[in-house]
């Protein structure tokens, strides 16, 4: 992305909009310049960010007038007065960025759509976590903090020394030159993006083993992990086998995804249409 | 991205928030899925929903890309429901926010008549889910459990900040514009229902609940 500085007027809008805090007026030009390598291509500014085509001579002279008077200028906070902003043509490895960002691309880098899969979204036709199995989505960077893969490389590896089965239609694993031991191209570990999520699956009795292998990890990054752990219920819709062990490990659990079962996979001998996941 | 798991905030916060989603698996069940995530929306918006969204083209508040300069004294705050409906061209995850559980209950109990056999999940606290479930006489199926967020948390912002932040799970909401909105409604320089329609706009999918987002405005004004 960038901010054509013929059409900025410095309004500062979007200096509050980006989630890495990567737009600043540079005092010198007096221009939103974007710090190019804390951008993660997210199109934030782009795609939300209402846009106005006014004339950037004539909003300058207003907003000069008004400074002059000391009357506040204070145009709606979610617009681009003069359509600043233009997508750059993203290349290899920096296409990365935008594929684990923007949620509206699929990752056309990593021959897979979504940032991550279906997990147990689809758990009910998909049958990915059965029974005394859970799968634990590791996610990195978000809210609001970003994440190179170089950090994401140190979880990726410390998995897989113990041995755990990474998810193969994941974007993450997808980047990985060596599955078993969970290495990630080197041409793109200086790469930041928004979020990114590892994804694998346990016996649930590895379920403490895996999440205290995240906490001592965790502790090396700089960066937010988030996790996820997603498991399957009793015929009565109880889970009374993976939630004592969270909450005994110190988790207070407030809050889920529950897959309530209505999906049903059609027959297989019907072709199915390619779609699009964006992860919900 | 676990879009809708990790929106930050204890079980009490989650009364007045509750993400009903449908979804295809792919090469399992997505043929023909179209028309029937239209119908999955078009019930919804019988129900009184405060958004309704879905991931290629995103809720009911989007920005525009040709706004007037005359807008900015009339700017519509109304949620288009039947935009998202209509613009819904390719099958992806489809979402439903209610601020009530019982319209949540109402709409599953329907949705499970409805029979569509796409994959329908619930994103609230556990508890809220179990009663969605009760009322539908649905058994959960499976449940991803949110552990919440470690490691380097001293980046992370506030409370209220983070709450309104993470309701949009693709972090398309900045921190800083929650925090700005914030600011601005206590000076009173917006109220609640403007600052939330500026959020709401920036959600690419949308999941973010406005009425929430409202109550945590309000609360920030009256200083809980």
């Amino acid at each position: 992305m960038r901010i054509n500085p013929d059409k900025c007027v410095a309004c500062g809008n979007c200096t509050y909009v980006c989630p890495m805090e990567a737009i600043y007026i540079d005092p010198v030009i007096k221009r939103a310049t974007i710090k190019r390598d804390e951008c993660v291509e997210c199109y934030a500014c782009y795609n939300g960010l209402s846009q106005e085509h006014l004339n950037p001579t004539f909003v300058r002279a207003i907003r000069k007038t008004f400074a002059a008077l000391r009357i506040r200028f204070e145009p709606e906070p979610d617009v681009c007065p003069t359509a600043a902003f233009e997508p750059d043509e993203l290349t290899w490895p920096r296409v990365v960025r935008r594929a684990f960002s923007d949620p509206r691309v699929p990752h056309e880098s990593t021959g897979v759509e979504g940032r991550g899969t279906e997990e147990v979204k689809t758990n009910d036709v998909s049958g990915r976590v059965q029974v005394g199995e859970v799968g634990f989505t590791i996610e990195f960077g978000r809210p609001g903090v970003g994440v190179r893969f170089r950090e994401i490389q140190v979880m990726c590896s410390a998995l897989a020394k113990a041995g755990v089965a990474f998810e193969k239609k994941n974007p993450v694993t997808s980047l990985m030159t060596d599955v078993p031991t969970g290495t990630l191209r080197e041409d793109i570990l200086n790469e930041k993006v928004m979020s990114a999520i590892v994804e694998i699956k346990v016996p649930v009795e590895r379920t403490e083993e895996v999440v205290r292998l995240v906490w001592d990890v965790e502790k090396k990054l700089n960066t937010i992990v988030a996790l996820g752990v997603g498991t399957r219920c009793d015929p009565d819709g109880e889970e009374r086998v993976v939630a004592p062990i969270l909450e005994r490990l110190g988790y207070k659990l407030e809050r889920a995804k529950t897959n309530i079962g209505l999906g049903r996979a059609v027959p297989a001998s019907q072709p199915a249409a390619s779609r699009e996941t964006i992860n919900a | 991205m676990t879009n809708t798991l990790h929106r930050f905030g204890n079980a009490e916060s989650f009364s007045d928030d509750y993400v009903v989603f449908a979804i295809a698996s792919k090469g399992k069940n997505d043929k023909d899925a179209l028309p029937k995530l239209r119908r999955f929306l078009q019930i919804a918006a019988e129900y009184k929903p405060v958004n309704l969204g879905e991931g290629r083209h995103g809720g009911a508040l989007r920005p525009s890309r040709d706004m007037s300069p005359v807008s900015h004294w009339k700017r519509d705050m109304t949620p288009d429901f039947q935009a998202v409906i209509d613009g819904l061209d390719h099958p992806t995850t489809c979402a439903a926010v209610f601020d009530n559980r019982v319209a949540a209950e109402d709409f599953v109990k329907r949705i499970k008549e409805e029979d569509l056999g796409l994959s329908v999940n619930i994103s609230t606290s556990i508890d809220g889910a179990e009663q969605c479930c009760h009322h539908a006489c649905i058994p959960r199926h499976s449940v991803g459990y949110s552990l919440g967020f470690e490691g380097k948390t001293e980046k992370l912002p506030n409370t209220q900040v983070m709450m309104l932040s993470t309701m949009c799970g693709h972090g398309m909401v900045s921190h800083q514009l929650a925090r700005k909105m914030i600011d601005w409604v206590k000076e009173g320089r917006r109220t609640p229902d403007q600052a939330v329609t500026y959020m709401s706009r920036f959600c690419s999918c949308g999941v973010f609940n406005p009425a929430r987002a409202k109550r945590i405005l309000q609360e920030s004004i009256d200083g809980k």
